[in-house]
């Protein structure tokens, strides 16, 4: 649309989300697992590491074309999936004049490579295959032609154009976890100031991945071992990475009306910021600057946390929270792993979910960080901190 | 009198502050020398072994040292060089004080061969499996390469050497990226939320498995010798891009703050656009309406009509599929006028820049409007006789520049343009 200024900012509401996870496909499988408090991990397949795996999922259902399949790797098919749910879930999908217009954005990674022709140079190179231009010579003879396109960050982007016909604009973050506020944050401004009636924000990320493990292994990330809570980590801190592809429709009150949309809740504010962590403290005191600027905040409120459990950056979130107890905490991380860029949104999935159902699904910790809530929340904080840079928070209400 | 407002009410962008590296050279004064001489920087490959490759050559920056080697950190250190003169130039803030947020197009990160090697030695047996190279990069001893490989460490040291404000944004539209880059700080400069942005875009992806990736795709040039010669935008033998480094950087503010604290207008971002493709990973629709679309999504934003650009800088890769399809696309839009309109690309002396080309070609077409002379396309020998483009071909030209459209377009269906003008429209 063409932009114009406007007297005063819209209000934003989520009309659709779409979630493909560890626990399950679509909006009932995660909540039911949710309450029934699973965890789906797997300790064993890449032991001593602990992953989330998707829950298996039939691709056919929102990637009708083999051929397009085929032309993804997984992150990019668990994304393309999640997002025909979310635009299934706004009652958007194949409407053309509307998908023509939407705005997307995407936070991603990169894709998955080719492992067993990593292996196998690596084990040439070992053997003595050191001559100039061997390297040249097996990447070309050995990748797959179409594989870049499998790993380029903003394919994702390009196959849910594709696929669902999204094509208004398209824009793709990077920069791991607060890339996913940074998307939030930037299509809330965006339809706030009257420069985009509808947007399709989420990423996805595929966990089960050992060419990615050996980038969070540099930094000793990797939660090994045995799977515990989030909170419960202290004395063995790391992140469990999980599957999952986590998106939602966001558009301005005025358009979500004028074509009879139901909303789950409302987006109220996004906000982020860059500590550089340089002294202890930095992460609690950036975040208690960002709660600050939230908006209004009353008592019966929750926070969906996508905490890591790294440390020291989880414990710094901690004492945020503790300084928060009126709020019931909710960590993403326990139940799904931890899904890098898509964390921030699937956060803001589950808020959208919890206050359209009218209760918060039931703690999953001994470490006293969560606690139960019987009352339905109006307000919930989603949290997002990087496990290394980037923190950031969206207020996510309900619409009485 | 210039409004501080544009037609629509918003804020007026402006320029006050540009900066750019290229395989020509550092910074705006020698670019643009050799820019309008009609250099080129593709050469030969130096940095790795050619042997087993099809394209040999490349626009590499290879006068700015990098120790330890990394593609990122090329992209870092270009980043660096640009955003610093584009600071210096606009002389806003402090040091280290930028008032304003980043908005940094890169490209997507990952481990490199370098290392992938190493660990690889690490395990010392001829069996390696990733089992094996992930029980070695643990315990501290790859620690800096944690932070070097996460896709957000180029905007981290951006961000903390230059002080910008909040979350700096790093983002990837492929080749658009440049133009997005702009795009979203110009957005938020006419939302009001900041007066000033740091709009930046860089590129060091030439190592071996970034041109193989391209190679495959069958996107790059093979015409190796003389290198110079390889990049032919518009003519009937063009055979593809050739891939090249670089980066640009732009400071935007209001018209009103650059006016208040006495800054140099360099020019102004009258309009932006963007469309998406969804027909094809890599090549457009054929009928040309994404970009047709895009095109005059950025015309109506500038409130402007065709008639008013008198300069394209053209996306202009040299693929055989791009410049016919950007002339189909300019040709429905403009008319007649598409074969009127001086048109050259940049991308025949600099190469590609890929993720830094929409800022890079941004920065020369702000320098074009301001020696009102614009760059030649060199090695147009041949002309194609179905692209009927005025190129502006071998020999830079004097002309009167008021509005110059600028286009970025990009695997994914990913179409950006930009119009950049002299005066506030």
């Amino acid at each position: 649309m063409s932009e114009t200024s406007v007297p005063g900012p819209a209000e934003v509401w989520i009309t659709g989300i779409g979630l493909a996870s560890s626990l399950g496909e679509g909006l009932d499988a995660n909540w039911d697992a949710l309450n029934q408090r699973r965890v789906n991990v797997d300790e064993k397949g890449f032991a001593p590491y602990i992953v989330h795996p998707l829950a298996p999922v039939n691709f056919d259902a929102q990637i009708p074309k083999k051929g397009d399949q085929r032309q993804m790797e997984a992150w990019q098919r668990i994304g393309t999936y999640a997002a025909g749910l979310a635009l299934d879930s706004a009652g958007v999908k194949g409407n053309k004049d509307i998908l023509g217009r939407m705005d997307m954005i995407i936070a991603a990674g990169g894709g998955e490579r080719d492992m067993s022709v990593d292996t196998s140079i690596l084990n040439a190179q070992a053997r003595g295959n050191s001559a100039p231009g061997f390297l040249n010579e097996r990447l070309m003879g050995d990748l797959r032609p179409t594989l870049f396109l499998a790993q380029l960050s903003n394919l994702l982007a390009g196959n849910i154009a594709i696929v669902h016909g999204v094509c208004g604009t398209s824009r793709t973050f990077m920069g791991e976890e607060v890339a996913g506020v940074d998307a939030t944050r930037i299509a809330l401004a965006r339809i706030a100031a009257g420069q985009s009636d509808i947007a399709l924000i989420g990423g996805s990320h595929n966990g089960e991945r050992k060419d990615l493990m050996v980038l969070y292994e540099f930094g000793d990330f990797l939660l090994r071992d045995k799977y515990a809570p989030v909170w419960e980590r202290e004395r063995h801190p790391g992140f469990a990475l999980g599957s999952a592809g986590a998106f939602i429709v966001v558009e301005s009150k005025a358009h979500a009306t004028a074509r009879g949309a139901k909303p789950f809740a409302r987006l109220t504010s996004a906000v982020a910021d860059h500590s550089q962590r340089k002294r202890r403290g930095d992460v609690t005191a950036t975040l208690e600057k960002l709660w600050s600027q939230l908006g209004k905040l009353d008592a019966n409120g929750a926070i969906i946390t996508g905490a890591t459990g790294a440390d020291p950056v989880t414990s710094e979130e901690r004492a945020f929270l503790e300084k928060h107890r009126d709020f019931a905490v909710r960590s993403s991380g326990t139940k799904f792993g931890h899904t890098m860029e898509t964390q921030f949104p699937l956060g803001l999935a589950l808020a959208a979910l919890s206050l359209s159902r009218g209760a918060l699904f039931p703690p999953a910790d001994s470490a006293g960080i969560e606690i139960e809530m019987t009352q339905a929340p109006t307000q919930i904080v989603v949290i997002g901190t990087g496990h290394w840079r980037g923190e950031g928070m969206a207020l996510v209400e309900a619409i009485k | 009198m210039t409004a501080a407002r544009d037609k629509f009410g918003r804020p007026v962008v402006v320029v006050t502050g540009m900066g750019i590296v290229t395989s020509l050279g550092t910074g705006k004064s020698d670019n643009w020398a050799k820019l309008v001489a009609g250099e080129s920087g593709i050469r030969t490959l130096t940095r790795f072994p050619i042997e087993g490759l099809k394209t040999t050559m490349a626009g590499t920056v290879d006068f700015v040292p990098v120790e330890p080697f990394s593609s990122t950190g090329l992209s870092e250190r270009l980043a660096d060089l640009a955003v610093d003169e584009a600071i210096s130039q606009a002389g806003i803030g402090a040091k280290g004080d930028f008032p304003g947020p980043l908005f940094l197009a890169v490209a997507p990160v990952e481990i490199e061969w370098p290392l992938r090697s190493e660990l690889g030695r690490a395990v010392g047996t001829t069996d390696v499996t990733y089992d094996d190279l992930l029980r070695v990069s643990g315990g501290g001893k790859y620690l800096p390469y944690h932070h070097r490989f996460l896709f957000g460490s180029v905007a981290d040291f951006l961000a903390e050497k230059f002080g910008t404000k909040g979350s700096p944004i790093s983002l990837s539209t492929a080749c658009a990226s440049g133009a997005t880059a702009i795009q979203l700080g110009v957005e938020a400069i006419r939302r009001g939320e900041t007066d000033a942005a740091l709009c930046a875009a860089t590129e060091g992806s030439v190592n071996p498995e970034g041109l193989v990736r391209f190679s495959l795709l069958s996107a790059l040039s093979t015409q190796n010798d003389p290198p110079q010669a390889a990049s032919k935008p518009f003519s009937k033998n063009r055979d593809g891009f050739v891939m090249a480094e670089g980066a640009g950087a732009l400071v935007l503010e209001s018209y009103e703050a650059a006016v208040a604290r006495g800054a140099p207008i360099l020019g102004v971002v009258a309009g932006c656009g963007e469309l998406t493709d969804s027909f094809h990973r890599t090549r457009s629709s054929p009928d040309g309406k994404p970009i047709i679309g895009c095109v005059r999504k950025t015309l109506a934003d500038a409130g402007m009509e065709p008639g008013q650009i008198d300069h394209i800088n053209a996306h202009g890769t040299a693929t055989p599929e791009n410049d016919k399809m950007e002339y189909l696309a300019i040709s429905a839009v403009f008319g007649e006028l598409a074969k009127q309109i001086p048109v050259s690309s940049n991308k025949s002396m600099v190469g590609h820049t890929i993720s830094a080309a929409g800022a890079v070609e941004a920065v020369f077409s702000l320098l074009t409007l301001e020696h009102q002379r614009i760059p030649p396309t060199i090695n147009y020998e041949v002309p194609d006789p179905t692209i009927q483009f005025n190129v502006v071909g071998n020999k830079a030209r004097d002309a009167k520049v008021t509005a110059v459209m600028s286009n970025s377009f990009g695997f994914g269906g990913q179409n950006a343009s930009l119009i950049l003008t002299r005066e506030p429209a």
